[in-house]
């Protein structure tokens, strides 16, 4: 049955902080979300060209990625079959309606590939891959809420059949003017027990 | 343990509005692709499959909707509709419901579209689908590009084999929009005639859409004729490039590598390869490269993708679809528009269909994001 997994830990990104397990890392009072994430790019010297070029959710998504696999290497914890499962409630919307703008007006059409490729949200989990070179699995699931039930059984399902040696899961949510990243990484190893409370707890002790 | 099965399934599309109707089509050569001119979508003319507005409307009625709906939900009700009526298992705390597609009602995002700006969003989409029939558990979306559709099927073997689920019902569906067909052509990636996947002379993609639908479920004694068992499946992500496949097909390779060893088969028992075939010059080379390091060069494959069209996040769902019967059938459909093999490695493209005993078939999708899917079913 059931072999216990646990979580190793996680990364928070919200209201312009930053924490990773109950550490604040980085805080910055900026006017937008783009601002501020490369503030805490420079802060935790990302030196990632590539990372200018991606929207919101995506930036988001591999900030919060990279502060919590980083912590994982320093202290020889990351393992190399890390799969990626991620949720959240607005898929790619946020580019979804910079995009559609682009060609609304017939006068004013400019679609781009740079701005359509990002309107799909597995495209965060495919910047975090090519950047710790990731060759594991990866999905994109979309719920209404957080919810660590689907996480929770789906993260096990992929432990459980040697699918990955550790997972890193979560919600990434980019919505007009609300953003949110809460990253966590279960493997067989760790000081949290992976269950649904936990998941639950963690999520909403840091909100 | 034996694995989940795939059951009652259908297909609606510009081939018909149920599975048998659409399989016999292609058994005849037929394919949904012809010039569509809309410029309401794109100002010049284009290839594309979409349903018939008329029959779908017809459709739609017959199943008594009393709200509303969209033109992709009208789709996934009408497909769910027939599945579930032919299930005809009790939709309990035990049964699921997954729902696959890459841009949902993207369409109502465009200031001309009647409904309300938040049905965009890919929850209330789900709510819509689940509410109908009175699911009991929250809808589960899968947006994984164009993998969705057999990552779907992945997703639900995984949540069936595991404690949740007895059975889920897995719903796929997308829409030849002016959003999709828009950034398709940005890229420069439509092609001007009916799409010609692994050609010598291949010039892009098509666009199509469809809503399907299939059963999967544990209780092997709901299985029906074209019934196949799931025995391996696996996604990897190339690591490489988000719009562009990997150059040695790394992540599809892998893929393969992963579902075969779960369904404790070799490369030579496969006996058919239903692949992504989008017919854009990478895609196409990428497969011949991961299908070659998989020494699966002489096995026979087709993409399907010249009868419908890439259908995004519903193809991989249609595809597997296909195949089972092409295995109930023990026939080999040809891989439409195909001439001359134009990928570096080489490939055993069908291209006349074949009837030959069939047992096994190995489906594969790729889609941006650098995500690769596999999955091995055998007829039980």
């Amino acid at each position: 049955m059931n072999k216990n997994n646990f979580i190793q830990g996680y990364c928070r990104i919200k209201d312009n902080t930053v924490l990773k397990n109950e550490e604040l890392l980085f805080s910055e009072d900026t006017s937008t979300l783009n601002e501020f994430l490369k503030l805490a790019y420079q802060h935790f010297k990302t030196d990632y060209s590539k990372f200018f070029k991606m929207d919101r959710l995506s930036k988001l998504g591999f900030l919060c990625a990279d502060v919590l696999l980083n912590s994982l290497k320093e202290n020889n914890l990351f393992q190399e079959n890390t799969a990626i499962v991620l949720a959240n409630k607005s898929a790619s919307l946020d580019t979804d309606r910079k995009y559609q703008k682009s060609i609304e007006d017939a006068d004013n059409y400019f679609p781009s590939p740079a701005v359509f490729v990002y309107t799909l949200p597995n495209i965060c989990m495919g910047e975090i891959s090519i950047r710790h070179k990731l060759y594991s699995e990866n999905s994109f699931f979309i719920f209404d809420a957080f919810n660590a039930d689907y996480l929770w059984e789906y993260t096990n399902s992929l432990l459980q059949n040697k699918k990955a040696d550790s997972v890193l899961c979560g919600w990434v949510d980019v919505d007009e003017d609300s953003y949110e990243a809460f990253l966590y990484v279960v493997s067989a190893n760790g000081n949290l027990n992976h269950t649904k409370e936990e998941i639950t707890r963690l999520y909403f002790t840091n909100e | 343990m034996s694995n989940p099965i795939i059951s009652y399934n259908n297909i609606i599309s510009s081939l018909g509005f149920n599975s048998q109707e659409v399989v016999e089509q292609i058994a005849q050569g037929k394919t949904g692709l012809r010039s569509i001119t809309k410029p309401t979508i794109l100002e010049k003319p284009f290839i594309s499959s979409m349903v018939d507005p008329e029959k779908l409307k017809a459709a739609y009625r017959k199943i008594a909707p009393t709200s509303p709906h969209t033109r992709l939900e009208q789709m996934m009700l009408v497909s769910l509709s027939d599945t579930i009526q032919k299930a005809n298992i009790k939709l309990s705390g035990r049964v699921g419901l997954i729902i696959s597609t890459t841009k949902g009602n993207i369409d109502v995002l465009d200031n001309k579209n009647p409904f309300s700006r938040e049905r965009a969003y890919l929850s209330k989409l789900a709510l819509e689908i689940g509410n109908f029939f009175g699911f009991t558990t929250e809808p589960i979306v899968v947006s994984n590009a164009c993998v969705s559709g057999v990552l779907a099927l992945s997703i639900a073997k995984r949540l069936v084999n595991g404690q949740k689920f007895d059975h889920i019902f897995v719903v796929a569906g997308d829409l030849v929009t002016k959003f999709i067909i828009s950034g398709f052509n940005a890229f420069q990636a439509l092609s001007d005639e009916p799409c010609r996947p692994y050609c010598k002379t291949r010039t892009g993609i098509n666009i199509g859409e469809v809503a399907t639908s299939v059963l999967v479920t544990k209780h092997h004694s709901l299985a029906i004729e074209e019934s196949v068992e799931i025995v391996g499946d696996a996604s990897c992500n190339d690591a490489n490039h988000i719009s562009g496949p990997s150059r040695t097909g790394e992540g599809l390779y892998r893929s393969v590598q992963s579902a075969l060893k779960e369904a404790k088969l070799n490369a030579s028992e496969i006996d058919y390869i239903s692949a992504h075939g989008t017919a854009t010059q990478y895609n196409d080379e990428m497969e011949s490269i991961a299908f070659n390091r998989c020494g699966m060069q002489e096995t026979p494959i087709n993409s399907l993708k010249g009868y419908f069209g890439h259908t995004l996040g519903a193809s991989g769902l249609l595809e597997t679809i296909i195949g089972m019967h092409s295995l109930k059938r023990n026939t080999l459909f040809p891989s439409v528009g195909f001439r001359e093999l134009g990928v570096s490695h080489s490939l055993n493209i069908i291209q006349k269909p074949k009837e030959t005993p069939l047992n096994i078939f190995l489906k594969t999708a790729s889609g941006f994001g650098g995500s690769n899917t596999a999955a091995i079913f055998k007829k039980i």
